[in-house]
């Protein structure tokens, strides 16, 4: 008795705090509402299921709850009602699954006027580099990681030198223009995750990862690390600053290429190594 | 003996299996230690499971103490916090829920729910519990090694599993490989013992489709498992090399802080397809027994023959072979070839079909039955609803675009604690309530009982379910602290609170079931050989407890399906598996 009337509470109250609960998904500041969108038919169809089901479960609780002189039916098969109730749930899972693999096509289709934007990732900071005006990024690889070059630019490839490297600062996109995010990690796994663009994607080492999506909202987005990293993992945090073209060109003017950064630190190692003398050994 | 006409069911083949008296145990040492009864290796799976099990809830309590109040505890730091949840994990999936359904719920039940008199290989059964007791002290070690566990996460994902920037990679990781080897190599020796049981031990007239549902779900889990585990097990041996060695398997050329490291062409991605492989089935080996048990618990106690026993069969074998193609939907957005994610995401949805098909036959089950709302029922009726709960949240996850902003959130953690952390769980408590009467002769306490069900219940629906909202607004997983975050609001730091309240109440309850353990062994109303009335072989054995051999002089010859529940026309509302067709009719 008790467990009916609870069972129908857990299947009600299930739904109340799904609808009135104050913690829902971040509002959307990038081009995947279709996301959302199959989130929502999946929060539907699911819904219905789980409250349909338990209701009914609360009915035959209550209903052949035993009594003296109750007994049961022996009804050990029903081919009908078994095909149609698999018939139907098939029609349910299909009615999630069309939406999330056309969802899935567009999510694995990069756009051809892309620009890209390369995330880098290390314990525990985020870097991003940008292709400067020949519009390409050069090659790179962990084994060019040094103190000077904490990307892992290739030194010797041309089309490195007008790359645009930010290291310790955050990244900023032009609103409304789509970016293909190529993603490396020179030392672990970790994961590029802004909760505003829901798109994400793991950097894995080894390998250059990659998504991409379309920023339609201007303001300032915390990048999370969502790819376990060791101690550091919660601190990993970062920020994508989402502006006008106008804001946009004027930030990226102030940034500097792999080749001015190149210079600036061997100068800079000149003047220590100068003042110090040669104790100090590299750094 | 000749053939016995059997009806229906063909006929019986004349072979008998004596009771050897050599075969009996001689000494103390050899009844309760290293003893070769599948019974006394049940008991003692289940107690080591259990007692390794308290460990991983205490870790639970100290984890949900460090997300309701970050930092106010000296005593959990960060490299703590990782190492918890990481023992915390592996405990539960593998060296609890995994060791207590096969080695557990299989040895005591396989046997006598299939007229046999024991496992077939008895002794290797014996070293099966051995080596598993030596798995799981070399996973405590862990606790004592310096440097402490690994903190790599349950998945043990490399490059960071191996590498310094993790807690415990000195040697907690080198234990925990060690640990894991340790277990596959102990399960596989049960596990063969538990198929060629089911296949060739069962008594005369045991049909393949006349086994109760608990023996066919853990059969098809073992059958996994054996299949599965092999893949961790060359994962683990690679990742040892990895660590010891300096072979590069999962690592490719990389820096650790800011200094090159001597590896180089391997691969992190393959370790989680390995992980993988067996990771997913791992769900079902620990859900199938659930699925198994859990339907003999509503057939019996709710008076009525489990409906669509052929297809809860069939379910549970398509279950069981479409979990070996669906492993890649852990790993949507880990940058393998994104276009797999078509062909994972079609196959997880898939599965769905036959998963809904055992849970409409469960409430089909009730429906027009004679429900007693015994404690067993209750856990029954409480694995329904976590398990649809856990597994429609699973269609999100599976739905591969709308995993890519779910995953490596609170989402995550919610929805596989709801459906194979909980469900599984509330099945475990209901097998105990079911079957201790069997092991014991006693009752558990009623009262207690009911105590730890509504508490255990609720509590653990009121962790899991608001948390799966905490994931949706996109709150990480695996987080010491959260820290500032602007899209989180102050609230969420509440409902954390909430969750670690309910989740010490849930502990506390869980105290109040082992005591009840303890206590109905000395002070538990006599059961009887048969309390609930059920059909099934165990209920029907001539002593209870079961001694050695199980059955005495004569094994039991089957005559029927293992649901004859308020059959029309017959004398009582059950008829034992064991009762020839005259015998059962109303006189």
């Amino acid at each position: 008795m008790v467990i009916a009337l609870i069972l129908a509470l857990v299947a009600i109250g299930s739904v109340a705090f799904h609808l009135f609960n104050p913690w829902w998904l971040t509002p959307i500041a990038s081009n995947w509402n279709y996301i959302d969108a199959t989130i929502a038919i999946t929060f539907w169809i699911t819904g219905v299921v789980f409250t349909a089901v338990v209701l009914f479960m609360a009915y035959c609780v209550f209903r052949y709850r035993h009594r003296a002189g109750q007994k049961a039916a022996y009804e050990p098969e029903n081919k009908r009602l078994e095909w149609w109730l698999a018939i139907v749930t098939g029609v349910g899972v299909a009615a999630m699954l069309a939406p999330g693999l056309f969802v899935w096509s567009r999510f694995v289709t990069v756009p051809q006027d892309a620009t890209e934007v390369e995330v880098v990732g290390q314990q525990w900071l985020w870097s991003f580099r940008l292709p400067g005006k020949s519009g390409l990024l050069g090659t790179s690889d962990a084994s060019y990681v040094a103190a000077e070059n904490p990307l892992g630019l290739n030194p010797n490839d041309p089309r490195n030198r007008d790359n645009i490297v930010i290291t310790g600062d955050d990244l900023h996109l032009p609103v409304g223009k789509t970016v293909k995010i190529l993603m490396r990690s020179v030392d672990v796994i970790h994961d590029f995750y802004v909760p505003e663009f829901r798109a994400k994607m793991d950097l894995m080492p080894g390998l250059e990862t990659r998504f991409w999506f379309t920023p339609e909202k201007t303001g300032t987005f915390e990048i999370l690390c969502a790819g376990f990293c060791g101690i550091g993992h919660p601190q990993m945090r970062g920020n994508v600053v989402v502006e006008s073209e106008a804001d946009y060109r004027g930030w990226l003017q102030k940034q500097q290429t792999f080749a001015q950064l190149s210079a600036q630190k061997v100068m800079k190692d000149h003047l220590a190594d100068a003042r110090i003398g040669p104790e100090k050994g590299e750094e | 003996m000749s053939d016995v006409a059997l009806g229906a069911g063909g006929t019986i083949p004349p072979a008998e299996v004596e009771d050897v008296e050599l075969y009996h145990p001689k000494s103390w040492v050899t009844k309760y230690v290293f003893c070769q009864d599948a019974k006394v290796i049940a008991l003692q799976y289940s107690a080591t499971a259990l007692a390794i099990g308290l460990v991983a809830l205490v870790l639970s309590w100290l984890m949900r103490l460090q997300l309701a109040f970050p930092g106010q505890f000296s005593f959990i730091q960060p490299a703590d916090y990782y190492q918890y949840i990481t023992m915390h994990g592996m405990i539960m999936v593998i060296y609890l829920l995994t060791a207590l359904f096969l080695g557990g719920f299989g040895n005591y039940l396989i046997p006598l729910m299939l007229g046999a008199r024991d496992m077939v290989f008895p002794y290797v059964n014996m070293l099966s519990y051995w080596v598993y007791l030596l798995a799981v002290l070399v996973l405590a070690a862990g606790f004592f090694v310096p440097g402490g566990p690994t903190g790599a996460g349950w998945t043990l994902y490399p490059p960071q599993a191996i590498l310094s920037g993790t807690p415990g990679t000195d040697w907690g990781i080198i234990t925990m490989l060690a640990s894991l080897i340790l277990f596959i190599i102990g399960f596989t020796m049960g596990g063969l013992n538990y198929v060629v049981t089911v296949l060739q031990g069962r008594t005369r007239g045991m049909t393949l489709m006349r086994m109760p549902l608990t023996v066919w779900g853990i059969f098809t889990a073992t059958v996994m498992a054996l299949l599965a585990f092999p893949a961790l097990f060359a994962a683990c041996v690679m990742m040892l090399l990895d660590r010891l060695l300096g072979t590069s398997f999962f690592m490719p050329a990389i820096v650790a802080m800011g200094q090159p490291l001597n590896y180089g062409g391997g691969s992190p991605i393959l370790w989680q397809h390995l992980f993988w492989f067996f990771g997913h089935p791992e769900v079902y080996i620990v859900a199938l027994p659930a699925f198994g048990i859990v339907s003999d618990l509503i057939s019996t106690h709710a008076r009525k023959n489990i409906f669509g026993y052929r297809m809860m069969v069939w379910a549970i074998v398509g279950i069981g072979a479409l979990s070996f193609i669906v492993w890649a939907h852990h790993m949507y957005i880990s940058g393998m070839n994104p276009r797999f994610g078509f062909f994972f995401a079609t196959t997880t949805l898939i599965i769905a079909v036959p998963t809904a098909i055992k849970v409409y036959n469960w409430v089909l089950t009730l429906w027009r039955g004679d429900i007693h709302l015994t404690v067993p029922m209750l856990f029954a009726l409480a694995f329904i609803v976590t398990f649809v709960n856990g597994g429609l949240t699973g269609l999100f996850l599976g739905n591969v675009v709308v995993d890519v902003p779910l995953s490596a959130t609170m989402f995550v953690v919610a929805h596989f604690h709801m459906v194979m952390g909980i469900a599984p769980i509330l099945v475990v408590f209901g097998g105990i309530y079911h079957w201790y009467p069997k092991v014991t002769g006693r009752m558990l306490n009623d009262v207690m009982g009911k105590f730890h069900f509504w508490v255990t219940f609720l509590g653990a629906y009121a962790i899991f379910f608001p948390m799966h909202y905490l994931g949706l607004m996109g709150v990480p997983r695996r987080y010491y602290e959260l820290g500032d975050a602007a899209f989180v609001p102050p609230s969420a730091a509440t409902l954390n609170i909430f969750m670690t309240v309910a989740a010490l109440f849930v502990g506390f309850a869980q105290l109040v079931f082992l005591f009840n353990l303890i206590w109905s062994l000395f002070k538990g109303n006599a059961a009887g050989p048969n309390p609930w009335h059920a059909t099934t072989l165990e209920w029907q054995t001539p002593t209870t407890p079961p001694p050695h051999g199980n059955w005495g002089k004569q094994l039991p010859v089957v005559y029927r399906w293992a649901y004859d529940y308020s059959v029309p026309g017959a004398k009582q509302d059950f008829i034992p598996q064991n009762q020839p067709p005259a015998a059962s009719l109303a006189t």
